[in-house]
């Protein structure tokens, strides 16, 4: 793995933002990680600090103390240069399940005709590969998704609707996700999954993390009833794979 | 018990803000004016992260069920306690059947009331601030009961705290953000030289302007963002995202207001005029 040509740049009075070059890419994604977990062996008090990783940055906040950005920046670039590039956190796939029925994925007819392809073809093509979790954000455990197939990319639609599901598996460009919760939204719903991806009743709350995969397999209305109800008195088992680092 | 007679246009708990959990996308939360917040649980003797109420706009009716003391900040509303006008920043003792009602919106947008030792709402993922789906509210309900330990007796070191009110300050200090370089001689001087209305669509979230600036097309990845970050759409609009504000985001970070500015902001209305200051971290 190689290193980039990192930016340091000041970002308010408590935060810092360091960039990676402005690119889509899994080594730049294992670089950042790389470089997190060896932050948080220099940071003494991580307690102190909170990480937000997203695609090719990587934000530093300190909860309480303002910080001094010239003596970071410099401790910053000292660091990145030291880091071995041993990323120590275990990477998981996981599969989740998504009913693709009409009666969830409220667009899929009009998505499949405007790719020109059947739904089959379409569920079969968003279903094929792992996708990687480049940021959590925009919503408590929202997934930023990367390596959608090109042939699955779609405009957003040109009105938001003002209620989307909870659960909701959407596409959007480049990008396929799952609404964790009820909220507005502008993407085109092709399907549901009914695992909670945030449920602050579990530690973590979100079993998910930046670097890990998914993948989605298909249900019927039946399992997904099924699922939706082991998930909701938690006895449904996740299927995880732990990845090769 | 606090008996929640009337809740008020949109009144809610907040402490210090849910710290931790930016990485799985949760805002921070947390009281929109910290520097009133700040001196009301100070003046109580409270812990920092003591929960209190945020009233916004238009106050609630409330019925103290147990002894205690309490202290407000923040935006000026006709308060009155049994009937008799209370003051901000001023500790009262409460016994039990006493009334708490809240008037006309005087000055300011946001009122702080602190109860001696918090409010003791849901504890969840560290924090008592409202959101939901992680709180089951959003915002109190009419004829809810909100938890307090009673306190019969209390000596507080200061009784009264005179404070210079923010209100008469519209100037909001910024530095720059992330995507500050971006921006062009022609939007750097209609964001310093203009003044800015706050527009209708303004809460927890984030507060719009009505006036727009240049747009551009300088396109981003998305990246971490943070209460009090300018940002700026391809259109021009400016978004200054608050304490709910979502934890990363696709628009251009043009400018982070200093804390300071953040808590002047939380006391802006609708058709309140704000103009930027740019000054170094």
């Amino acid at each position: 793995m190689s290193d980039f040509p990192i930016s340091i740049k000041p970002f308010g009075s408590n935060a810092i933002l360091i960039e990676w070059p402005k690119q889509v890419s899994t080594e730049i994604l294992e670089d950042i990680l790389s470089f997190t977990d060896a932050l948080k062996a220099k940071l003494s008090s991580l307690k102190e600090w909170e990480t937000i990783s997203a695609y090719n940055s990587l934000t530093l906040i300190s909860k309480e103390q303002p910080i001094s950005f010239s003596s970071l920046e410099k401790q910053l670039k000292q660091w990145y240069l030291e880091k071995t590039n041993s990323d120590t956190s275990t990477k998981v796939l996981w599969r989740l399940p998504v009913c693709y029925d009409p009666v969830f994925g409220i667009d899929i007819a009009e998505v499949a005709n405007h790719l020109k392809m059947s739904e089959e073809t379409l569920i079969k093509q968003h279903t094929q590969k792992p996708y990687t979790i480049y940021g959590i954000g925009f919503l408590p455990g929202f997934m930023y998704l990367g390596g959608l197939p090109k042939s699955l990319e779609i405009a957003r639609r040109s009105i938001p609707r003002l209620k989307v599901e909870k659960g909701a598996v959407g596409l959007a460009g480049k990008q396929t996700g799952i609404y964790p919760q009820q909220s507005p939204g502008g993407w085109n719903i092709i399907g549901n999954c009914p695992i909670p991806i945030f449920d602050i009743e579990e530690s973590p709350p979100c079993f998910v993390k930046v670097g890990d995969q998914v993948q989605f397999y298909q249900v019927s209305m039946g399992e997904y009833d099924l699922r939706k109800i082991e998930a909701n008195v938690g006895i449904f088992k996740l299927q995880k794979t732990i990845l090769d680092a | 018990m606090l008996k929640v007679l009337k809740a008020g246009f949109y009144t809610t708990i907040q402490d210090r803000g849910r710290f931790n959990y930016r990485n799985m996308g949760v805002p921070v939360s947390g009281t929109m004016d910290q520097v009133a917040s700040t001196y009301v649980n100070q003046l109580l003797e409270n812990d920092a992260t003591a929960a209190c109420l945020e009233i916004t706009m238009t106050g609630p009716t409330l019925v103290f069920e147990e002894d205690t003391y309490i202290c407000m900040g923040g935006a000026k509303l006709e308060t009155t306690l049994n009937n008799v006008p209370v003051q901000l920043y001023k500790i009262y003792k409460i016994v039990a059947g006493d009334i708490l009602s809240y008037g006309k919106l005087e000055n300011g947008f946001r009122n702080y009331l602190a109860v001696k030792g918090g409010f003791q709402t849901e504890f969840v993922l560290g924090s008592r601030s409202f959101y939901k789906p992680l709180t089951s509210l959003n915002r109190l309900k009419d004829h809810m009961e909100i938890p307090y330990i009673t306190t019969p007796s209390f000596e507080s070191k200061l009784q009264e705290l005179q404070m210079e009110s923010l209100f008469s300050e519209s100037v909001l200090t910024v530095s720059k953000g992330p995507e500050y370089e971006q921006l062009t001689g022609k939007q750097l001087k209609q964001l310093f030289s203009k003044e800015f209305t706050i527009a209708k669509e303004n809460n927890r979230m984030a507060y719009q302007l009505e006036e727009f600036i240049e747009g551009h097309e300088i396109s981003m990845l998305t990246s971490a963002t943070l209460p009090g970050t300018v940002q700026l759409t391809s259109e021009g609009k400016i978004i200054i995202l608050m304490r709910d504000g979502q934890t990363t985001g696709g628009y251009s970070r043009i400018l982070q207001l200093s804390k300071k500015a953040i808590s002047i902001l939380a006391q802006k209305k609708y058709g309140d005029q704000i103009s930027l200051k740019l000054i170094e971290v």
